[in-house]
């Protein structure tokens, strides 16, 4: 889905839990249904990137012409005349063991057990597998699209299939294009890459990765990434003195 | 590192006329010419390319076809399915560990064993099971693998 195609898409209408809606052709299934207040869970999706499908969370339940289908709805382009059932007790029960092959994969991660906890009544601590296998991420791939697609870097990826896949680093080693602004970590949904910052150092722990930070010259406030800078520099016109202030010393 | 001889990689670069769409037939040829694929290797594609080092990792490591480290001349599979476990693969493959002084997955120093532990090769009746250079070796016992171990260790030093 692209912008520019959702932009000039025509109209399309559609049932939403027997309620008539209109949206850009093609547009994604999910985004509309968050933007209109419906309360799908979900975790692997991002409108800034592109839909990956790899949670399974968001599942609904759509009718298309006369079959009637589970399917997840962030990678789901609306079409004219579907309808969507966002609540059934398929959709539900499906949802339900979704979230706990999550807690499965990543038992480690708090953000997932408060999830399943809040929104599935499920106690992960009840549940019959391995509770320290020492991971927390669900291979949702968020961490590798936002890098790729909006930061532009590219300084991971998936890594190996099936039961060995993992967003890793090149050679597990030390990320050493990242530039350190932190993204992946803000969408990371459950908070396993560990970004830290002591004082005028930035340490990314998954990605083995520490960075000097930018002082400002004036207040002497650490306030950037140096690679995040130059990579600015890089990619912008401005003057080469431009980043020896911080955005408030430069007003 | 730092002395690794690209010119080799260059050629292969060359004759897939520098293209990222043929990506994984560089890699392939990498693996052909070097038994595996070197990471100054994988470096120097990524940036003679101009790709990410990530997207490159990221295929090197889903094709099983791909080795990231040095293999052997001869490959040692260990199966430590649950039938061959039961039979006593452990014991074999400490043993022939211990003879290597390698671990699985590890190649020997000399680049003439790699020891490798796989999961049911589907021979459970003849379990425990050892692979050793594509041929399967049924009723395996630590002083029968180490035998043929040894003997390809004397031959090599023959020639
Ligand atoms: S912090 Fe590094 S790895 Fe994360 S998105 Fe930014 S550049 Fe990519
Ligand atoms: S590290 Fe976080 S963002 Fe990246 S795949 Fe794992 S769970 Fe997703
Ligand atoms: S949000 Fe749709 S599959 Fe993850
Ligand atoms: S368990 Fe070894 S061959 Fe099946």
């Amino acid at each position: 889905m692209t912008e520019a195609k959702v932009n000039n898409a025509p109209m399309v209408e559609f049932i939403v839990d027997g309620k008539k809606c209109s949206a850009p052709r093609e547009s994604s299934l999910l985004d509309f249904l968050l933007a209109n207040g419906y309360d799908i869970p979900y975790l692997c999706h991002n409108p800034a990137v592109k839909p990956y499908g790899a949670c399974r969370l968001c599942l609904v339940e759509v009718k298309n012409g006369r079959k009637t289908k589970l399917t997840t709805s962030c990678n789901y382009p609306i079409l004219e005349g579907i309808e969507v059932f966002t609540n059934t007790e398929k959709v539900r029960r499906n949802r339900k063991m979704v979230m706990e092959l999550l807690l499965a994969r990543a038992p480690e991660s708090k953000e997932l057990r408060q999830m399943a906890k809040d929104r599935f009544g499920i106690d992960a601590d009840k549940l019959p597998f391995e509770k320290n296998n020492g991971n927390k991420c669900i291979l949702c791939g968020l961490c590798v699209r936002v890098c790729r697609e909006l930061v532009g870097i590219e300084a991971l990826s998936f890594a190996g299939r099936g039961e060995h896949k993992e967003a890793i680093s090149p050679f597990h080693d030390v990320a050493s294009t990242c530039i350190g602004c932190g993204a992946c970590a803000v969408a990371c949904p459950t908070n396993c890459i560990g970004l830290d910052q002591v004082i005028t150092k930035r340490s990314l722990a998954r990605w083995n990765r520490e960075l000097p930070m930018k002082t400002c010259k004036r207040c002497g406030y650490a306030y950037a990434p140096m690679f995040q800078l130059e990579h600015f520099q890089n990619i912008s016109s401005v003057p080469a003195d431009f980043f020896d202030l911080c955005p408030d010393c430069r007003k | 590192m730092a002395s690794y001889d690209t010119a080799k990689i260059d050629a292969i670069l060359a004759k897939n006329e520098y293209a990222e769409a043929n990506l994984l037939a560089i890699l392939q040829d990498i693996q052909a010419a070097e038994g595996y694929l070197p990471r100054p290797a994988l470096e120097h594609v990524a940036k003679s390319l101009g790709i990410s080092i990530a997207r490159i990792y990221s295929m090197a490591t889903f094709y099983k076809a791909f080795s990231l480290k040095p293999r052997g001349k001869h490959i040692c599979t260990v199966c430590m399915g649950t039938a061959c476990h039961v039979r006593g693969a452990g014991r074999i493959l400490d043993k022939i560990e211990e003879n290597l002084k390698i671990k699985a997955g590890e190649t020997t120093k000399d680049l003439l064993f790699t020891v490798e532990r796989v999961n049911c090769v589907g021979a459970c009746a003849m379990g425990p099971v050892v692979i050793m250079d594509g041929e399967t070796i049924g009723n395996a016992t630590a002083n029968k693998i180490n035998k043929v171990i040894n003997d390809i260790k004397a031959d090599s030093k023959k020639s």
